[in-house]
């Protein structure tokens, strides 16, 4: 029901106990940083995994012997989110601070106290992943970092079971289509088999509201929320259509997370980051493939920044490090390490990336679908600061449609009605 | 549930003798003295006092600030709108179906818990063996994190693949809705709060059962009055004043209940239809994940005035009860007779 929740990505557990714990200080650093080759001691703060290992940090020390590394990691999103904006404009930020996609729009409001990132590395990354960081007043202040191309993921043995096509490519020619397309193949398995085929009929809605360059408010502070048929369509479509073929109403509850190993349905929207948390989940299973397609062209999910706070002691250096932490090389090593795949477009010509397969989804050529995924993005979603709070309320809405709470009508006027007190 | 220590407020020192008026020429050293004698009271005592004035005071008093305001958490700036916000607070429907769900799971955690605790209590204070690990048992789900207490019971309470609907399952029985229906979900955290703190009421009545004078039993048994009875007419009425302390404590903490509600699902937003949203988690929503600092703290003032009234009708009815018995604690049985039906 939560986006905000679906941040907490594959980390489940550390996520969960995280409102329990406390996030580690993150030291201010030391020294002058007008000399660029004194010692200089930086922070970097991220959260779950981002792939930045102690052996990759250790390289940039190498190259710059003057350059101390102090890695702070956050148990989850969440925690790192709240200290960021306890303390931006203030003391206490590292000198690199991991933003997450779900809150970048949050921070976005703050762009004036974010350093801007050296115009010599403009076309760095994919058009909408440097978009979105941009404010209106054109300053880039995000370091992209990962990203979260979708893909379908789906069992190719309860497929053919069902008298579908199994090969990863006679499904993407299968779901080639938009939604209402995506919703017939449901229909098509759910009567041949009597199960749902999608494991969330929040996921659906996610994707389809993914692709829509404006849902709840515009740049000028215009509120479309409740009045944006586009938005009233995708609702009537996941409530009319979706919940049926739907074995829950979200995903990341413990009933999901046990379901994937036992059939309950048989295809999900898949970011890259998906595919780990799939073979966690279902270790034992082998009938997990993804197709290169998605409904309604491309849809990205997710994804990381790195920000450098402007007031912080050591600006300059700080950038120098963002700029090599985010650098196609780096990111496909991160990549590597933990399955966060790179925003950077020189990164999809190389071999180690375009090459990879994934030997769980029976030997899947992961790295270059997602490449296609990503490529195939066309749309930069605006979303302003309250994008989530109207997007958790849609959410919880379907879900109420769905747990029988409240029909669809009753729920639509609820949501209705949490929006308008939202603003 | 937090247990608030009971803190007792310190008398103000006992006004210094008054200075001997009747000398006229007071020469520096003894002005000084008297400064001293007048003072130095009052300095032994403010270490608490000016602590608490910045760790206790100054938050209520700057939460008030922030709740007249619309305020801005980064820049640390905010703009006056009176009370907008408290208005704003009280015309939700969330928080009235917050405020429900609060008491209701304070409902069906406190009273089964008290039952329970206070049985579990008397079966402690028989003769068994083994004695000090049954009370170290008691005690052990109240060492264990929130946290991971509420990690295992929402495993527990999965709506398809849980432990207790499994079993449910094996029995004929059709599944509980645990996660969709209000009721049920407040069962279950209900569940969680009941299996954190039963043992640690228990061992508190246990303490004060153990204060009973045993010639109280030994004469009932004199007087042939079963075990039942002994509880009934002895261990109970001089349990009341403990029992006042622990339902004063489980209220504030009833209402206060944070960790199990947060855990109680991956979203940790009290459900899609606020099933089991609580006040203090509505708080929680409004500060930290819409960073509305104004609306929290309204929130947090509005919560504080209703804890308020409800300390203070506990106040009342505590007040009258301990003055039915004419003392506190185990010289309540002196009076037995008159309390007797």
């Amino acid at each position: 029901m939560n986006s905000r929740a679906i941040r907490r990505g594959s980390a489940a557990i550390a996520a969960l106990s995280a409102s329990a714990m406390v996030i580690a200080g993150c030291s201010s650093s030391q020294g002058s940083s007008t000399d660029p080759d004194g010692e200089v001691t930086l922070t970097v703060a991220t959260f779950n995994n981002w792939g930045y290992t102690d052996e990759l940090l250790a390289e940039y020390s190498k190259e710059h012997p003057n350059v101390t590394i102090v890695h702070n990691k956050a148990a989850g999103s969440d925690d790192a989110r709240a200290n960021y904006f306890q303390k931006l404009g203030k003391q206490g930020l590292a000198d690199i601070e991991g933003v997450e996609v779900d809150w970048l729009p949050e921070a976005m409001q703050y762009s004036d106290l974010l350093a801007e990132v050296p115009d010599s590395l403009e076309g760095r990354w994919l058009d909408w992943k440097a978009e979105a960081a941009t404010d209106k007043d054109g300053r880039l202040v995000g370091f992209g970092a990962d990203v979260g191309p979708q893909a379908i993921c789906y069992r190719g043995d309860l497929f053919q079971a069902a008298g579908m096509p199994g090969s990863p490519d006679e499904v993407a020619t299968l779901f080639e289509g938009d939604w209402e397309h995506f919703l017939d193949v449901a229909d098509q398995y759910r009567e041949a088999t009597g199960k749902p085929m999608i494991d969330s009929a929040n996921s659906v809605l996610q994707g389809i509201v993914n692709q829509m360059e404006y849902t709840y408010d515009k740049p000028d502070g215009t509120v479309i929320a409740t009045e944006n048929p586009d938005i009233k369509e995708a609702y009537e479509l996941v409530v009319e259509r979706a919940i049926p073929n739907s074995a829950y109403p979200t995903q990341w509850t413990d009933d999901w997370n046990a379901s994937m190993a036992n059939g309950e349905f048989a295809a999900m929207l898949c970011p890259t980051w998906m595919l780990g948390v799939i073979e966690g989940n279902a270790p034992e299973v082998t009938g997990w493939q993804v197709a290169d397609v998605f409904p309604g062209g491309g849809g990205n999910w997710g994804g990381s920044y790195l920000t450098v706070p402007a007031n912080g002691p050591h600006v300059d250096a700080a950038i120098e490090l963002a700029t090599w932490l985010t650098a196609p090389e780096q990111q496909i090593k991160a990549f590597a390490n933990a399955g966060t795949f790179p925003s950077q477009l020189d990164a999809y010509e190389n071999p180690e990336l375009t090459d990879f397969v994934n030997p769980y989804f029976n030997s899947a050529p992961t790295g270059q679908i997602s490449i296609n995924r990503a490529e195939a993005v066309t749309v930069v979603p605006y979303k302003s600061a309250n994008y989530f709070k109207y997007q958790d309320a849609l959410q919880n809405a379907v879900t109420r449609v769905f747990d029988g709470s409240e029909d669809a009508k009753t729920s639509w006027k609820t949501w209705v009605a949490e929006a308008e007190a939202f603003s | 549930m937090t247990v608030n220590a009971n803190r007792t407020q310190t008398p103000p020192a006992s006004p210094p003798p008054p200075p001997e008026r009747t000398r006229q020429v007071k020469p520096a050293r003894h002005r000084r003295s008297n400064l001293d004698l007048k003072l130095s009271p009052y300095l032994y005592i403010s270490p608490f006092f000016i602590l608490f004035a910045v760790v206790g005071i100054f938050p209520i008093v700057f939460t008030a600030v922030i709740s007249f305001q619309e305020w801005d958490l980064v820049r640390n700036t905010g703009t006056f709108v009176g009370f907008e916000q408290y208005a704003w607070i009280l015309s939700q429907p969330q928080f009235w179906v917050a405020l429900r769900n609060t008491f209701s799971i304070f409902l069906l955690s406190t009273v089964p818990l008290l039952i329970m605790a206070i049985l579990i209590a008397a079966m402690l204070d028989r003769n068994i063996r083994a004695k000090t690990f049954w009370r170290m048992s008691t005690l052990l789900p109240f060492v264990m994190a929130p946290v991971a207490v509420a990690l295992i019971f929402s495993n527990m309470f999965g709506d398809s693949h849980g432990l207790v609907n499994t079993l449910l399952a094996n029995i004929g029985l059709g599944p509980i809705p645990w996660h969709t229906d209000p009721f049920w979900s407040h069962v279950a955290i209900a569940t969680m709060v009941n299996f954190r703190w039963t043992g640690y009421n228990a061992l508190i009545l246990l303490a004060a059962m153990q204060a009973v004078p045993r010639e109280y039993y030994e004469a009932a048994t004199v007087d042939g009055a079963n075990a039942l009875r002994q509880f009934w007419s002895i261990t109970l009425p001089s349990l009341k004043s403990t029992l006042i302390f622990v339902i004063i404590t489980s209220t504030i903490g009833g209402l206060q209940i944070f960790d199990e509600p947060r855990m109680y699902d991956f979203a940790g937003e009290g459900g899609a239809a606020q099933q089991w949203l609580t006040i203090t988690l509505y708080l929680y929503n409004i500060g930290w994940g819409e960073f509305n600092f104004g609306r929290a703290a309204a929130l947090a003032w509005i919560l504080f005035i209703i804890i308020l009234i409800i300390g203070l009708i506990n106040l009342a009815i505590t007040r009258r009860l301990v003055r039915d018995e004419g003392g506190r604690g185990v010289t309540a049985p002196r009076r037995r007779k008159g309390i007797q039906r």
